[in-house]
């Protein structure tokens, strides 16, 4: 800046300043002991990070953009969708504290951020999570950080080897990507940092709310994705004017597939262990993703009895799966098995069903029969529970939902306004066939009649929802399952004595990646429906449910299957 | 069926496909246009190596819509497809040509003259080269239409002619025409291929100038070079062309040889036959019964009046004659299992004798002579004449009865 000395190695005039304020030469760099004077005050009470390379960020680039990091696009991302989530009714302090100490978190291990600066890597200023300082407030960097963990306060040495790898940096990304740190960003080396990607977005989002235990699963947060009440898809026409994306950001972030359960999960792990994050919260009773809460909910869902909920606590309390120190999450624990909370209770239920209907394409049929007879000579009193009556009133609307959905994933449309070309090069066809794009839409959606565009569904936690108050009969919540089952010793239990299990020996994980293996052919149809009813739910695969319901069993006849002889005795509690 | 979770931008632009062509199979347009609205953003992703990509697609279902939706009109086709032309470089010339075609088909003809002329000037690069094939199509396409304006201004010219105008704009008008017209007809008949409409104009116009000698190369060429895929029209043409300017039998005979080759069936056999058996040549008229033969082999010629007629008086002629029986008993060895049920049942005598009294009485002739007095076709029709009393009948039956031992020679 104003600091005209030689330098005492090199006698050239070139200084930058490294973070902790000192000036060192650009040519031969040469660390001085002269420090910036600071001017002010507010310098003082806040430890800044500056960019070491060009004092100041450079401003204007020709084309109206500024120079921005690829980690401060994934930051607005993040804001966008903890702001989508508030709105959706999750706890202000999800955005506030909770994901953003996550995130500077992840950017000090992960080494962007806050910390010693290694070979290769510019540091920058980033703007707080607060919706008061913004990526797009004034241009001029450094902004504010409030600190609130402890490893980023005070002064930050620097890395001498620090202009030649910045000058590589910029030299190569001014081609390649709007972004400063595109290119770098993804010739990465993935070993010791997990490299952000946009699926990961949705993992810190559902880190963030398993935290708070907010009430919402992943299978929920995923489809709200996929409606479009949480930013994912295009979120980039979000990011501001001056944030141009370009070459190898499109490859960062644009997404051109729905997120995958397993993906985000697994990613989920990943990142609460590499963030070395204590034990979660305990998930206990009283918890929305408890077992027996969930339960409570997919049965609802599914329209069956609500006496039904008796059998899978007991399920739950006998296999000990509503422990808290099972249900909680602690990262980089390899030990125990991590829970999914929705397919989980989703297995509980159709354990259940086995259990007192034993779903073998005969039973189940049976005893329906035999309910429906005890029905006819029932007057007073609910109705008792027809296996056959529910199967046809969800068989229809699972059916019609089914097709409906499938003709979204036909309709779904995956390009926006926001154009985006590989290069500058390009931009001008890009935006050609866009304005064609438009124009066939409108030509054909006059021809389409009067379809009108659907408006967003309100987002809600309830695909399927029944009521009691149709008179047709459609809602079994308050059926009774007293048709199937007999009085033994004084308490309830099933009338049906057998039971199958899905598999008889569990596969190794790590060999295969699964539990089991589900082939549709080889199951009963029953069970198949009521995995494919869950799948609708929960959109996923019925393999998923299948492998946790083996799992379940597993537990559950944990003693026989030890003693490895046959049981035909039924469970008793 | 496994319902996939998953979804990406390929797989989804592919089920919509999929959703659009059962639309379409359906004839449900409007479901069609509605999903075809979202399928258009492919073109945003269009850097396809496949063999028909998103343009493609979209141009070809876009203009089936279009053409049957209840609500689509000429204005919304047109403004359609001109965009559709600045998609694909390397398709640009072929949807030109189908949309000229489409004008056409509506009746639109200047607007066709004009797109095609306008497509025509089109130069892009290499482009034009590799479209060479589209371009001559093109051209001959604005030639075929300035024949047709050829042929207008002619048929007003004549009709001033006759009220004793003259016209000379109109001429002048004509000429041009029919210069243009003869640069691009030529040039696409030409190349091998099957251009009946353009030969039978091109000759027109010839003939009209009186250049019969070009005239009569072209439609050599046409039905004679091997490069040329075998079209029987070709030496139709030849021969009504041939016969207009009075050629020898022998080149009309030999014109209509490789017709009846090719088509056995065709209706000009009759002339054929006709030629042949007044031919002085013994192979000719040969030739002309195995002609006849063949003809009626074909259930389309069973209740044709004239091919029996001409078969009778052959096989009569040659009965009377007693030479060459043995023509028709070699003729006859092929057809005798099959023909009398196919020609000559009783159900047939009785059909033919109700609707067609002169087809009965050609056909029984035949049967007379090929199966005998006894044979149920000739005695029922025979019989039925005699009874009405209708003189060639009776005749007849003298004449088969009296060449009855014939009969028995043939068919031995």
């Amino acid at each position: 800046r104003d600091f005209n000395e030689r330098c005492a190695q090199c006698s050239e005039v070139n200084w930058g300043l490294t973070d902790g304020g000192r000036f060192y030469c650009r040519s031969c760099h040469n660390v001085t002991e002269r420090t910036r004077e600071v001017v002010n005050a507010d310098f003082i009470s806040n430890a800044r990070i500056q960019t070491i390379s060009k004092g100041l960020r450079k401003q204007e680039k020709t084309d109206g953009g500024c120079e921005w990091y690829v980690c401060e696009g994934f930051q607005l991302v993040l804001k966008k969708q903890a702001e989508a989530l508030e709105a959706l009714g999750v706890c202000p302090q999800m955005k506030d504290e909770i994901l953003c100490n996550f995130w500077r978190r992840y950017l000090q291990k992960s080494k962007q951020a806050y910390c010693n600066r290694p070979a290769g890597e510019t540091v920058k200023a980033l703007s707080v999570c607060d919706s008061s300082t913004d990526v797009d407030s004034e241009p001029e960097r450094p902004s504010l950080l409030h600190l609130s963990l402890s490893e980023s306060e005070g002064d930050l040495q620097t890395d001498c080897s620090f202009a030649s790898s910045t000058s590589r940096v910029s030299e190569s990304t001014s081609v390649c990507s709007g972004s400063v740190d595109g290119s770098l960003y993804l010739m990465k080396n993935q070993r010791e940092k997990l490299r952000m990607t946009m699926p990961m977005t949705l993992s810190f989002c559902y880190m963030a709310l398993l935290w708070l235990r907010e009430p919402m699963t992943l299978s929920d947060l995923l489809r709200f994705v996929v409606e479009g009440h949480i930013p994912y898809l295009n979120v980039f026409q979000h990011f501001p004017e001056k944030m141009k994306l370009c070459g190898l950001d499109l490859k960062i972030f644009c997404v051109e597939s729905w997120p995958v359960y397993e993906e985000v999960y697994n990613k989920m792990l990943e990142l609460a262990a590499f963030l070395d994050l204590p034990r979660f919260p305990d998930i206990t009773d009283s918890c929305f993703l408890h077992p027996d809460m969930l339960c409570m909910k997919y049965l609802m869902e599914a329209n069956l009895p609500d006496e039904l909920h008796n059998w899978t606590c007991r399920v739950v309390k006998k296999i000990c799966i509503g422990e808290a120190d099972f249900l909680t999450l602690v990262p980089g624990n390899k030990s125990t098995r991590n829970v999914k909370y929705d397919v989980l209770a989703a297995a509980v239920i159709v354990v259940v069903l086995k259990l007192l209907f034993l779903l073998d394409d005969h039973y189940e049929w049976l005893l329906s029969d035999f309910a429906e007879e005890s029905n006819k000579n029932n007057k007073e009193g609910g109705p008792y529970f027809e296996f056959k009556k529910w199967y046809k009133v969800i068989k229809c609307s699972l059916d019609v939902e089914q097709k409906k959905l499938d003709e979204e994933r036909a309709k779904y449309l995956w390009r926006c306004e926001k154009p985006l070309f590989y290069s500058a090069k390009k931009k001008s066809k890009v935006l050609k066939r866009r304005q064609m794009v438009v124009n066939l839409q409108n030509q054909f959606g006059k021809l389409s009649g009067s379809v009108q565009p659907a408006e967003k569904p309100k987002p809600s936690s309830f695909q399927l929802s029944w009521s009691e108050e149709n008179t047709d009969g459609s809602c079994f919540h308050g059926h009774s399952l007293k048709g199937i089952l007999q009085e033994k010793c004084g308490l309830l239990t099933a009338m049906n004595p057998a039971y199958w299990l899905c598999t008889v020996k569990l596969c190794t994980e790590k060999l295969c990646g699964h539990l089991a293996h589900y082939r549709e052919v080889d199951f009963p149809q029953s069970y198949h429906f009521v995995l494919r009813l869950f799948s609708f739910i929960l959109r996923i695969q019925p393999s998923y449910i299948h492998d946790e319901v083996c799992v379940i069993e597993h537990k559950l006849f944990n003693k026989k299957l030890c003693k490895k002889s046959k049981y035909n005795t039924g469970l008793r509690k | 069926s496994s319902h996939e979770h998953k979804l990406n931008f390929k797989k989804s632009k592919e089920v919509c496909l999929s959703y659009i062509q059962d639309a379409m199979l359906q004839k449900q347009w409007k479901r069609a246009a509605e999903f075809l609205t979202f399928y258009t953003e492919s073109l945003e992703k269009d850097f396809s190596t496949q063999y028909m990509g998103p343009s493609e697609m979209i141009w070809r279902i876009g203009t089936e819509i279009l053409c049957h939706h209840s609500h689509s009109s000429m204005k919304e086709f047109n403004s359609f497809t001109e965009q559709m032309k600045t998609l694909g470089v390397k398709r640009y010339l072929k949807v030109c040509l189908e949309h000229a075609f489409h004008l056409l088909c509506n009746g639109l003809i200047d607007e066709a003259y004009q797109n095609l002329s306008l497509a025509e000037s089109w130069r892009f690069g290499e482009q034009t080269a590799i479209q060479d094939k589209e371009m001559k199509l093109i051209q001959a396409y604005r030639g075929l239409l300035d024949y047709y304006s050829w042929s207008k201004q002619k048929t007003i010219l004549l009709e001033h002619g006759q009220d004793g105008f003259e016209d000379l704009s109109v001429e002048r008008e004509m000429h041009s025409c029919f210069r243009k017209a003869a640069v691009n007809l030529k040039e696409i008949i030409k190349i091998p291929g099957v251009w009946d409409l353009f030969v039978k104009c091109y000759v027109d116009l010839l003939e009209f100038y009186g250049d019969h000698n070009e005239a009569r190369q072209v439609l050599n060429e046409y039905a004679y070079n091997s490069k040329f895929p075998a079209n029987p029209n070709a030496h139709v043409y030849l021969y009504q062309f041939l016969k207009r300017h009075g050629e020898s039998k022998k080149s009309l005979i030999s014109a209509l040889k490789i017709l009846h080759d090719i088509v056995p069936s065709h209706e000009l056999m009759i002339d054929f036959n006709t030629m042949l058996q007044k031919s002085k040549k013994r192979k000719k008229r040969r030739l002309g019964l195995e002609v006849i033969f063949a003809a009626l082999d074909y259930a389309g010629w069973k209740e044709n009046v004239k091919a029996w007629s001409c078969l009778a008086r052959q096989v009569k002629q040659i009965v009377i004659s007693e030479k060459h029986l043995d023509w028709i008993k070699q003729e006859w060895n092929s057809r005798k299992d099959w023909w009398p049920a196919f020609h000559f049942s009783r159900y047939l005598a009785k059909r033919n004798w109700q609707e067609n009294e002169s087809l009965s009485y050609e056909k029984a002739v035949v049967a007379g002579i090929l199966l005998g007095k006894d044979c149920k076709y000739f005695k029922y029709v025979s019989h039925q004449g005699c009874k009405a009393q209708v003189k060639r009948f009776r005749t007849l039956k003298k004449f088969v009865n009296k060449h009855n031992p014939v009969y028995l020679r043939i068919s031995g």
